[in-house]
């Protein structure tokens, strides 16, 4: 099979991504694997690579029962805590038939068609026989492709930059169609591999690449340029509607339209919208903004089916930023001032009760704009958008065009509780931490409740030194777990702090980070419950 | 009265005491007497009243450590009367050049303490031997059964093919500077590769010494007195803490291999920002260390270092009487 790329070749491209740190290795990694390949097999890596293959029937607890009938399970328990990936621990741990005839020459397309048939009652009888086909290598090839999450350090952008520069076309006509595709997309192959008509999608209601905002670090800027909004805390959401169908994608370009079924009916018009999906309410603007916290727009994530109740208590309606293409007209090279026209005229045409249009922060000068965001924080807002009166709607992060500049994170000293070993390239290191609050006066006896979990905002020494002060003030050992002396306090930022029953100190933080590891500070002098209550804005 | 059995040997936090010899085996803090297994820093340790070791073990130790007062060298299969009715007979661990495995026996009582060893063929030192005892104290370094090595073999065809493959750059192999790092130039040599090999200069004592002891290792040459042009195509070696130190900047393009058996894990690797991992240990895999307990056949089996619960686990399952010792200091990151 002379010139056919097989399982162990997609295996070797794994493993070399796996141990190649610089983007341009990678890239070339990817591009000659590409460029070899038959269609079907390089369509199935393509998708492996940029996790948009499912395999319903193989779950990570589907390896770890297999491995468990045939290891020991205190073995293959301290092997995995280990080792930190069961792909990684179960190719390594496979008992090999003595008589193993290997294939390394499976086409990845005959494994694929094989862990599409597989249901939840086969898998356990049919995997088996795959892994005794394989070396250790293709093993690990194996579930890592069936369970999802390859972990090799490429990123969906990268692996679309490495398919276009392996066939000499632009990545953002890629990005255009690949979302409307599905794996092993022929059609794409097709047109930049072999010269064929690009994808017909005109009718097809398809996520287009959002534009993205560079965080404004210290610069100014002139608000004769710029136009300011507010940074809206729920989630970026894109409205498609084509062929009379409408859809919601996410930022990521997930469709969540089924977790949404209320904006289904309500766009009267074909048109690509960008805005920020919320939830009625009055804690982000007061009641003249009208949305909910992010915690209330929490409770509707993540759904598959939603429920009448659900509808009533967390309406969601989307507050609109730009508009991409409009009745058959594309937008997006058109400077922002006249799409924002555009959107302006539109707003008469939506229904009031799903749709409403961002509002312009109007200020004399920058000072002026500072001042207003300053006060950002009582209205729950994650700050402000920066956005070029002329500037395109273009995909991803282009300089200069778009800035967020948020406010500033809150702050919050903690003591360190627990800590669990990562996973990955943390393996074997202790690095993700459990932190909390005093529920009182600590030199009176007060107890320290967890009120938060964060896993970055520390360096690569840090971690280490961090890892080492576990080590050596362990209390107790539950798993992967330690419970460590109370003595080292963290700064952690954070963005807001809710409410939350999940907790026991009825609190619960977004998006909390180490910001400081005080080394110096005794933990009687870390702060307070009460202290971190009174920030609550729900 | 007679004594309990094997009440005469006794594990402390810092060593093994030899109780009525008053003698110690491989101690982390000085004492009178040190019995010494192999020449790696959390065996051997300076300061000792008395130490006896193999020869090539004293000479190691001599080099690194610049002790010499008290050596008394024990040959291979030499039974030694140590005192307290105690003998001691040194017997090859296979692991590095010197390194010995120690019989000690005591009222018709035998205990084998392993050292670090293997049983994979190593050309640079002499191979394990399987010796009847009736306790057996084994490292368990790699004693996971995720740790497989494989064949040598592979691994350096591995790093040839790479230099094949990266004609106008460097490989820059990191590798334990005692044991690793000649046990890897000798294979090289083994399978044809007769060009220059560059060491970095903490290797190049040690590297003299192995060939005085009679291993050859060929054309060996300084980085440090190297153009970076000569270097070109070539293969260097260095200690790991050497890999990513501003050291290597001196080198051409060198891609990171590193010969260790922590290699089999991805993310060992990935953590080290290793780029070719060559799974090369002198350490027993998982394999080795059930075999040689099942070889060796003790009645109870004592667990040094390294991941002892598996160990311990593996023992159990094939009722094998079996303790773990909490030795201090003991471990081997760098393997």
């Amino acid at each position: 099979m002379c010139g056919v790329r097989v399982m162990e070749e997609f295996a070797a491209l794994l493993d070399a991504l796996v141990y190649t740190t610089s983007r341009n290795r990678k890239l070339a990694l990817i591009v000659a694997y590409l460029r070899a390949s038959p269609d079907t097999d390089r369509g199935w890596a393509l998708a492996a690579l940029t996790d948009g293959l499912d395999f319903p029937a193989v779950k990570s607890s589907t390896i770890r029962n297999l491995m468990m009938e045939r290891v020991d399970p205190v073995l293959w328990a301290l092997s995995r805590d280990f080792v930190g990936d069961t792909a990684e621990t179960a190719s390594l741990l496979w008992p090999e038939p003595e008589d193993a005839e290997r294939h390394p020459d499976l086409p990845l397309v005959e494994v694929v068609e094989r862990l599409s048939a597989l249901t939840r009652a086969s898998a356990p009888k049919e995997l088996p026989a795959l892994f005794d086909r394989l070396d250790a290598k293709g093993r690990y090839a194996l579930i890592k492709l069936a369970t999802g999450g390859m972990r090799v350090g490429v990123s969906a952008r990268l692996a679309k930059t490495a398919f276009a520069m392996a066939f000499d076309v632009a990545v953002e006509e890629v990005e255009e169609y690949w979302h409307a595709l599905t794996p092993p997309y022929a059609e794409l192959f097709a047109w930049a591999a072999d010269g064929g008509a690009p994808p017909d999608l005109a009718h097809t209601p398809r996520f287009r690449p959002f534009m993205l905002a560079h965080p404004l670090e210290d610069g100014v800027v002139d608000l004769a340029d710029y136009a300011a909004e507010w940074k809206w805390d729920g989630i970026r959401v894109q409205l498609v509607r084509a062929g009379g169908e409408t859809r919601v994608y996410s930022r990521s370009g997930d469709d969540i339209s089924a977790t949404f079924p209320e904006l289904l009916d309500v766009l009267p018009i074909d048109a690509v919208l960008d805005g920020e999906l919320l939830v009625r309410g009055s804690a982000q603007g007061g009641e003249a903004g009208g949305a909910a916290s992010f915690n209330a727009l929490q409770q509707r994530l993540g759904r598959k089916t939603v429920s009448k109740a659900m509808l009533r208590d967390y309406p969601a309606f989307v507050r609109l930023y730009d508009v991409l293409l409009l009745e058959g007209q594309d937008w997006r090279e058109a400077p922002w001032k006249s799409r924002r026209a555009t959107l302006e005229a539109l707003m008469p045409r939506l229904p009031e009760s799903h749709f409403d249009l961002s509002q312009l922060v109007e200020a004399a000068d920058f000072a002026a704009l500072a001042a207003i965001r300053d006060t950002a924080r009582d209205e729950a807002i994650e700050g402000l958008m920066l956005k070029h009166r002329e500037s395109p709607y273009v995909a991803g992060r282009k300089v200069a065009l778009w800035y967020k500049w948020k406010r500033d994170p809150l702050l919050v000293d903690c003591v360190l509780m627990y800590a669990q070993r990562g996973s990955g390239k943390r393996s074997s290191f202790y690095s993700d931490y459990t932190f909390g609050c005093w529920d009182g006066d600590p030199d009176a006896g007060a107890e320290l409740l967890p009120v938060g979990k964060a896993y970055s905002g520390f360096t690569d020494e840090e971690l280490k030194k961090l890892d080492r002060f576990v080590r050596q003030n362990t209390l107790n050992k539950f798993g992967p777990v330690r419970e460590v002396k109370r003595e080292l306090v963290f700064e952690v930022a954070f963005d807001s702090v809710h409410t939350s029953k999940r907790h026991k100190s009825g609190l619960a933080m977004r998006f909390p980070r180490i910001h400081r590891i005080r080394w110096d500070k005794p933990a009687h002098e870390a702060d307070r419950i009460e202290g971190l209550r009174a920030l609550v804005k729900d | 009265m007679t004594a309990p059995p094997f009440s005469w040997i006794r594990p402390e936090p810092w060593g093994i005491h030899i109780v009525p010899a008053d003698a110690w085996v491989d101690p982390s803090r000085p004492v009178a007497r040190a019995l010494v297994t192999h020449g790696h820093a959390d065996h051997a340790r300076g300061g000792h009243g008395v130490t006896v070791a193999t020869p090539a073990t004293l000479a190691i130790m001599e080099l690194r450590y610049q002790t010499r007062d008290g050596a008394s060298p024990a040959e291979y299969g030499e039974t030694l009367d140590i005192g307290g009715g105690v003998t001691a007979t040194y017997l090859p661990a296979g692991h590095v050049l010197g390194s010995a495995q120690i019989l000690l026996e005591h009222a018709g009582e035998r205990v084998i303490i392993t050292g670090d060893y293997k049983r994979a063929p190593d050309p640079t030192c002499a191979p394990f031997a399987v010796t009847p005892c009736d306790i057996f104290i084994t490292e368990a370094t790699f004693g996971l059964p995720v740790f497989t090595h494989p064949p040598i073999a592979e691994e350096i065809a591995k790093l040839l093919e790479a230099r094949r493959e990266n004609p106008d750059s460097s490989i820059l192999v990191g590798a334990y500077a005692l044991g690793k790092a000649q046990r890897v130039i000798a294979e090289l040599r083994a399978a044809g590769h007769t060009e220059t090999i560059w060491l970095h200069g903490a290797m190049e004592a040690m590297c003299r010494l192995y060939e005085e002891h009679g291993v050859a290792l060929g054309d060996l040459r300084l980085v440090s007195d190297a153009k970076k042009e000569d270097m070109r195509g070539g293969i260097i070696l260095a200690p790991p803490s050497a890999l990513n130190d501003r050291w290597s900047r001196r080198l051409p393009d060198p891609v990171t291999a590193m010969a260790s058996g922590w290699m089999r894990v991805r993310q060992r690797a990935r953590q080290r920002g290793v780029e070719l991992p060559l799974v090369i240990s002198d350490h027993a895999d998982w394999n080795e260390l059930t075999r040689t307990i099942a070889e060796v056949n003790p009645q109870e089996t004592w667990i040094t270092h390294g991941r002892e619960e598996a160990l311990l686990r593996w023992c159990e399952l094939s009722q094998r009487r079996a303790r773990a010792l909490a030795l201090v200091g003991y471990e081997d990151e760098d393997d």
